[in-house]
């Protein structure tokens, strides 16, 4: 089943935020999809990992797979949740197709002690080009959807979300970007190098004091 | 209307009440049961099916809870009808509750009329059928005569609770009562509180089983009456209540019954009209009509949330059940809404759940169908939470 950037991106996201989460952590993954995130956290030792995903498909694949997923939706579902119900609560390449992107990384915030935030990055060199050569709204491998049939709403660029975090005063743990090849760009490179050659981000933020 | 009744199938069904062709617990005076009204039932006794072997650490009991009109022949040829068990679609030998790895019991409910004590069982102080001085019975209470069955079966904790419609209030209130002894609980197509919506199309049910004069305020038994009419026109207004408005016009549209005009009569012109007919008619050959009032009755009663002080999910607080909630998308008598109420409140509490709404035109009874999507869901729930058994 594709994800919401319509794809079959290899996904390696998931293994980056797999590989950050300890054992007999608490996990909701919100937009789990048919439960690849999942899949990974489960075959780790004592990972209690649950999911949320608005598919009916997704659902109905991941919990025949044994996954404890529920039918949902990040934007309306998450205010359900009591506060410190998990240690992380992960967000991967759905924040995009949220309807309040604030809402959303707040509550993450509030019902997780740590909020794992993967991303699409709006300001990569080739949508930059597509955009001022074209003239068309970019279509890539990985965003492949026509701006009339993507359920994208709030593209963001890795500065503007950097901005969202400081916004509702959230601390950043840690980030990374992965280029087009999916390889890890050197931590030491500068903001402006990882806004033009991330093709994703993956941000690992808790709450502010 | 015109009903054929079998006296024989109709003597076989008031058999059921008192001498049922199942197992039998017998509670005496030393064990009463105390109901929510107040009232003690004592003597009473409870019918029920087991198919498969406890296992010694007897850790492999699946307990099914039944519907407003089901019984505990769940997996074997019911006795009055002669149909195949009710969900053998699910349960049975190589089914995803496999009777060969599980230990699976299912119990008459309280109230009910094949052979769990209920208002036409005998009343051991008159010697005459309880009749409506049988006493109110709640969802609680059947599921308080249930946990005395499992602890007359040495069965500490249920590896699963499962049910559908009032089966699966039974399973929630199973959860809710005896947090401890259901590690996963499949409720479906139910809701944690009955609609006012359904408690209408419940008291139409009642007035109409109670307007038949062969009702004989609810002595008909005595008498050798039974409100037959009465009663089968509560089932055809019920019946429409588990279907949907799509699944009618494709099985009926307006075809006409065995004719291609219609006789500008009251006859059953329509193929639906006649398959509403059958469903009245044959329900009455099996089902008890005191018992439809009571355990209606029972149903309408349910609301967990009042019972923990107005607050659904103070009734799952804590909870360690892993619960696998399914609904179905064109039941409009336990609508998808009612389960996403019940997983906010299990989320809010902490509850590990799956919830799925499936896709399906069949309405409510779309849980008692055979449908690939139930199974595949089902499966891979009891798989999961059988690998974390240890089974």
């Amino acid at each position: 089943m594709p994800n919401s950037l319509g794809n079959d991106f290899s996904r390696i996201d998931l293994k980056l935020i797999a590989d950050m989460i300890e054992p007999n952590a608490r996990v909701l993954d919100v937009g789990c999809g048919n439960g690849d995130l999942l899949k990974l956290l489960a075959d780790r030792h004592s990972i209690d990992a649950r999911g949320i995903e608005l598919s009916r498909d997704g659902v109905a694949e991941a919990v025949s797979k044994g996954f404890a997923v529920v039918q949902g939706d990040a934007d309306t579902d998450l205010e359900n949740y009591p506060d410190n119900a998990f240690d992380y609560v992960i967000l991967s390449q759905t924040i995009q197709a949220t309807r309040n992107p604030k809402l959303v990384l707040e509550h993450m915030l509030r019902i997780g002690q740590h909020a794992i935030v993967s991303f699409p990055n709006f300001g990569h060199w080739r949508i930059r080009l597509q955009l001022m050569f074209k003239g068309h709204m970019p279509v890539t491998d990985t965003l492949s959807y026509a701006w009339w049939n993507t359920p994208n709403i709030h593209f963001c660029t890795i500065r503007d979300f950097v901005g969202l975090v400081d916004e509702i005063g959230a601390v950043q743990q840690s980030a990374q970007a992965l280029d087009a090849n999916g390889r890890l760009i050197r931590f030491n490179m500068p903001w402006w190098f990882w806004n033009l050659f991330g093709e994703q981000a993956v941000f690992v933020l808790k709450r502010g004091k | 209307m015109s009903l054929h009744i079998e006296p024989l199938a109709v003597n076989q069904a008031n058999n059921q009440a008192n001498e049922p062709s199942s197992l039998l617990v017998q509670f005496d005076a030393a064990k009463p049961l105390k109901l929510d009204s107040g009232a003690l039932l004592s003597p009473f006794q409870i019918a029920y099916q087991t198919y498969g072997t406890l296992n010694s650490d007897k850790t492999n009991a699946v307990l099914v809870c039944h519907a407003l009109t089901g019984d505990q022949h769940v997996a074997n040829q019911n006795p009055v009808t002669g149909k195949s068990g009710w969900w053998d679609s699910i349960i049975g030998q190589g089914r995803v509750i496999d009777t060969d790895k599980y230990f699976v019991i299912c119990s008459n409910v309280l109230g009910g009329c094949m052979g769990t004590t209920g208002p036409a069982s005998i009343n051991p102080a008159t010697n005459q059928p309880y009749g409506t001085d049988f006493p109110v019975v709640t969802i609680p209470d059947m599921v308080r005569a249930q946990a005395m069955l499992i602890d007359y079966l040495g069965i500490d904790t249920l590896f699963c609770a499962i049910g559908g419609s009032m089966g699966g209030m039974q399973v929630l209130e199973w959860a809710a009562s005896y947090p401890t002894r259901v590690f996963s609980a499949i409720p479906m197509a139910t809701a944690a509180k009955h609609s006012a919506q359904n408690i209408a199309f419940h008291e139409v049910g009642r007035q109409a089983v109670m307007a038949d004069p062969d009702w004989c305020s609810g002595r008909y038994l005595d008498c050798g009456k039974r409100p037959e009419k009465g009663l089968s026109v509560a089932r055809m207004a019920a019946h429409i209540t588990y279907l949907s408005e799509p699944a009618l016009q494709r099985k009926f549209g307006r075809k006409f019954q065995d004719r291609t005009a219609p006789t500008f009569s009251f006859d059953a012109d329509f193929q639906v009209e006649s398959y509403l007919r059958y469903q009245g008619a044959s329900f009455v050959e099996r089902f008890d009509a005191n018992s439809y009032l009571y355990v209606t009755r029972a149903m309408d009663y349910f609301d967990i949330a009042a019972d923990h002080g107005g607050v659904l999910s103070k009734a799952f607080l804590k909870t360690k059940t892993r619960f696998c909630v399914v609904s179905f998308s064109s039941d409009w008598l336990f609508p998808t809404s009612d389960s996403r109420a019940l997983v906010h409140a299990l989320n809010a509490g902490g509850a590990s759940v799956s919830f799925v709404e499936l896709l399906s035109d069949k309405g409510h009874d779309a849980f008692l169908l055979d449908e690939p999507s139930l199974v595949a869901t089902v499966n891979g729930f009891v798989q999961a939470a059988a690998k974390t058994r240890g089974l």
